[in-house]
C-alpha cells in the first residue's frame, strides 16, 4: 500500500525545469530515500508536499487525499512532519519548550490556549516533551536557548519536534549534512529505533551514502529533475546510470 | 501565590507596594524647597503613571510576544475614551459602565483592524495600523462629528439624558467617591495627597499587570513568542499564526480602551488628538525603552516618559535664569541659549537624545540597564558566585 502518491509532477523556476515529469510512490512504513546531486530538485519535491510550492502540473496525493492547494499547516495535520535543510526551530524558546509547542498542538490545527493556565503546570504534557527529548538524548539541553546549540542539536530538537507529533510520513532533508561522524552514526540509530518503536513512514534526502545504505527500503534517484531509476538499495549501487549522474557531478 | 512561581509573585507584590506609596515615594522634597518642582506625586501626573502604564504593559502583550510593531494603537486608546465619556452622557457619571464599555468597545475595534492588518506581517502591517488610527483620527474631526463632536471634543452637557444619574455627583465618581477628591497629609514640611482617581487607576493597573504575568506564562504566551520567534516552523507544526496574533491584537486593544477609558474617567471630556500617530508613536517608546518583553519594562518606560516630559516641560527661561544665575553674563546666555531647545516644548528633543542613547547602548531597555547594575554590584561582592548568575541573567534578557 502506497501512503504517499507523486504522479508527472513539473515545476519550472523562470527558465529553469527544476522538476520534470516526477512519479514516486512511498510505500507505507517504509523508508525510502531520494538521492542525487546538488540541484537535482530533491528539497523542489519536498517543498512540492508539504505546501510550499505548488507544482505547475501533475498530483501529489497522502493517504488517498490530494495535498495540492491545501496551506501547510492543514497538510502537516493530515500527519506530514518535515525536517528542513537548514534547522527550523524556536531560536528565542529554549529546547523543552520548543517541544512543549507541537505537544500544546493537537492534530487537528487547534492549539491548548489556556491564557490562564501556566505551562508548568501542564504535568502530563510536559512529560510527554521530556519523554521525548530523552529519545532524542538532549534532556541534559532541556533549558538551553535553542538558538545557541550547535547545529546538529538544533537538527535533532526539531526531529524531536516532528515525532511527538507522530505524524504517519516524515520528511526529512538531508539530516545529517553538517554533522561530525559520530553525530551521524547516532542520528542513523535514533532513526532505526524510531522506525522500530512506531508505525511511521518516512523519506529521506540524503547525500551520505553510508546513512541511506543503513536506512532505506527504497531508493530513488534523481538527477536534474528527473527521476532516473528506484530500486532496492542492493541493485542501487552498482548502477550505471546512477554512477554516471555522479560522477558527471564530480566532474 | 495567585498562581505565579516565586519571582513573579514577589514582582508583583513590589509593584502593588509601589504603587500604594507612589504619593509619598513621588514627592521626596519638601513643599517649600527650591526642588519641590521635581516632585511628582500630585493627582494628574500619577494618575497618567498609571493610565500610560495600563497602555504599555497590553501594548507588549502584542509587540513584545509577538514582534509585531503596531503603529495606530492609540486609535483604541481615543475610542475607549468616546465611548467612556458617552456612557457619562448616556447613563451617568459612574465610572464603572464607562470603563467597561470602553474596554468592550475597543476590543471589538481592535477585532476589525487586526483582522485586516494581521494579514501582512513587519512594515506593512506597522503601516496599515498606521493607516487606520490616521483614518479614524480624521474621521473624527469630520464625518463622525455626532459621535466625537469634532474639535470641541466629547463632553457632557446639562441636558445629557444621564438617566441613571439620581442624585449622586455631577462629576466621575466610583460609588459616590468622587474621582477628582483627594486627602493631603501634612508631614512637618512634607505634603503628601492621596487621590482617588489615582487609586482607582492604580487598582487597575495592578490587576492588568497580573494578567499580563499569567499570560506571559501561559501555553498562550509560549505560543505568542514561538510565533514571533520563527514563523515557518509555526506553519509546520500544523498551526496558523493568525487566530493568536488576532487574539494577542485584541487583548492589546482592550488594555488601550481600558487607559482611554480611564483617560475619560479623570477628566470626563474626549478629543481625537489622543488618537493620533504622535500618541501612537509615544506608547511604541515606552515599551522599547523600558524593555520590550519584559513583564517590568513597560511600567517603567510609562514612568520615566511621563516623569521626563513632566519636568522638562515644565523648565522655562525663568527657571534656567536661576539655575545659571551665577556665571558670567556671556556664558550665562549661552548655555541658557543651548538650554532651552531641549526643556520646555522642546523636551522632544531630550526625549528623542535619551531614545537613541537607549536603544543604541541598552537594547533592551531600562531593564537591561538596572541587570546590568545588578550584575556589576554583585560581581563586586562575590567574584565567583556571579559567573553563573550572569549567564542566567543573560539568557533572561529579551529578544532583541
Ligand atoms: N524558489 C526557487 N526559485 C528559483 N529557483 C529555485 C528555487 N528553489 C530551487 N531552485 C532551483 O531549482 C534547482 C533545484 O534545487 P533544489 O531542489 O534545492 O536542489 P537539491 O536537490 O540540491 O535540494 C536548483 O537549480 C535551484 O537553484
Ligand atoms: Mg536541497
Amino acid at each position: 500500500m502506497s501512503i504517499l502518491e507523486v504522479k508527472d509532477v513539473n515545476k519550472r523556476f523562470g527558465g529553469l525545469q527544476a522538476l520534470s515529469h516526477v512519479n514516486l510512490s512511498v510505500a507505507e512504513n517504509s523508508v525510502h530515500a531520494i538521492i542525487g546531486p546538488n540541484g537535482a530538485g530533491k528539497s523542489t519535491l519536498l517543498n512540492c508536499l508539504v505546501g510550499k510550492l505548488i507544482p505547475d502540473t501533475g498530483s501529489v496525493m497522502f493517504d488517498g487525499q490530494s495535498v495540492l492547494g491545501r496551506k501547510p499547516y492543514e497538510i502537516n495535520q493530515m500527519g506530514i512532519a518535515r525536517v528542513f535543510q537548514t534547522p527550523e526551530i524556536f531560536g528565542d524558546l529554549t529546547v523543552i519548550e520548543n517541544v512543549l509547542i507541537p505537544c500544546f498542538a493537537k492534530r487537528d490545527g487547534t492549539y491548548r490556549m489556556h491564557a490562564f493556565e501556566q505551562v508548568r503546570r501542564e504535568r502530563a504534557l510536559v512529560e510527554e516533551a521530556e519523554h521525548m527529548l530523552e529519545d532524542v538524548n538532549m534532556q541534559d539541553k532541556r533549558d538551553m536557548h535553542a538558538a545557541s546549540m550547535s547545529r546538529g542539536d538544533k537538527r535533532r530538537l526539531e526531529m524531536a519536534m516532528c515525532l511527538v507529533q507522530q505524524p504517519r510520513l516524515l520528511l526529512l532533508d538531508e539530516p545529517t549534512a553538517g554533522m561530525a561522524r559520530a553525530d551521524t552514526n547516532n542520528t542513523i540509530d535514533l532513526l532505526k529505533e524510531i522506525k522500530q518503536k512506531r508505525d511511521i513512514t518516512m523519506c529521506i534526502i540524503e547525500h551520505d551514502m553510508h546513512v541511506v545504505f543503513s536506512l532505506a527500503d527504497r531508493i530513488t534517484v534523481l538527477a536534474q529533475g528527473t527521476p532516473l531509476v528506484e530500486d532496492v538499495p542492493e541493485n542501487i549501487k552498482g548502477h550505471p546510470k546512477v554512477q554516471e549522474a555522479y560522477l558527471g557531478e564530480a566532474a | 501565590m495567585l498562581g505565579l512561581d516565586r519571582k513573579d509573585t514577589i514582582l508583583l507584590l513590589v509593584v502593588a507596594l509601589m504603587a500604594l506609596l507612589a504619593p509619598v515615594l513621588l514627592n521626596p522634597f519638601p513643599v517649600n524647597s527650591p526642588l519641590a518642582q521635581f516632585n511628582a506625586g500630585y493627582p494628574d501626573l500619577m494618575q497618567r503613571f498609571a493610565i500610560f502604564g495600563i497602555f504599555a504593559i497590553g501594548f507588549n502583550i502584542l509587540f513584545g510576544l509577538t514582534g509585531y510593531l503596531s503603529f495606530g494603537h492609540a486609535a483604541f486608546l481615543g475610542v475607549g475614551s468616546y465611548s467612556a465619556v458617552w456612557m457619562f452622557k448616556l447613563l451617568g457619571y459612574n465610572v464603572i459602565p464607562a470603563i467597561i464599555l470602553s474596554i468592550i468597545v475597543a476590543g471589538l475595534f481592535a477585532l476589525l483592524i487586526g483582522w485586516i492588518s494581521l494579514r501582512r506581517s513587519g512594515i506593512y502591517f506597522s503601516i496599515l495600523t498606521l493607516a487606520f488610527a490616521e483614518m479614524s483620527f480624521r474621521l473624527a474631526y469630520s464625518v463622525l462629528t455626532p459621535l466625537t463632536n469634532g474639535e470641541t471634543g466629547l463632553q457632557v452637557y446639562t441636558d445629557d439624558p444621564q438617566i441613571l444619574l439620581g442624585d449622586g455627583p455631577h462629576v466621575p465618581h466610583l460609588f459616590g467617591m468622587m474621582m477628582r477628591s483627594s486627602t493631603t497629609i501634612h508631614a512637618g514640611p512634607w505634603e503628601f495627597t492621596l487621590p482617588v482617581g489615582y487609586y482607582v487607576c492604580a487598582v487597575l493597573l495592578l490587576a492588568s499587570f497580573y494578567l499580563a504575568i499569567r499570560i506571559f506564562r501561559s501555553p498562550f504566551g509560549m505560543m505568542l513568542r514561538a510565533i514571533k520567534s520563527n514563523q515557518t516552523r509555526m506553519n509546520y507544526t500544523g498551526l496558523s499564526p493568525r487566530p493568536y496574533t488576532l487574539a494577542a491584537f485584541v487583548i492589546s486593544g482592550m488594555y488601550a480602551g481600558l487607559a482611554g477609558g480611564l483617560m475619560a474617567s479623570m477628566d470626563p471630556l474626549a478629543g481625537a488628538e489622543r488618537m493620533q500617530w504622535t500618541a501612537s508613536g509615544e506608547v511604541v517608546l515606552m515599551t522599547i525603552l523600558g524593555g520590550a518583553g519584559t513583564l517590568i519594562g513597560p511600567i517603567l518606560g510609562a514612568g520615566f516618559i511621563k516623569y521626563c516630559e513632566n519636568i522638562f516641560s515644565k523648565i522655562n527661561e525663568g527657571v534656567l535664569h536661576g539655575w545659571f544665575g551665577g556665571l558670567p553674563d556671556g556664558v550665562e546666555n549661552a548655555l541658557i541659549w543651548v538650554a532651552e531647545h531641549f526643556v520646555g516644548s522642546g523636551w522632544h528633543l531630550t526625549l528623542g537624545l535619551l531614545f537613541m542613547l537607549v536603544v543604541t547602548f541598552l537594547p533592551g531597555g531600562l531593564v537591561e540597564g538596572g541587570q546590568r547594575i545588578g550584575r556589576f554590584a554583585f560581581r563586586r561582592r562575590d567574584r565567583k558566585a556571579s559567573d553563573a548568575e550572569s549567564d542566567a541573567a543573560k539568557q533572561r534578557n529579551p529578544a532583541e
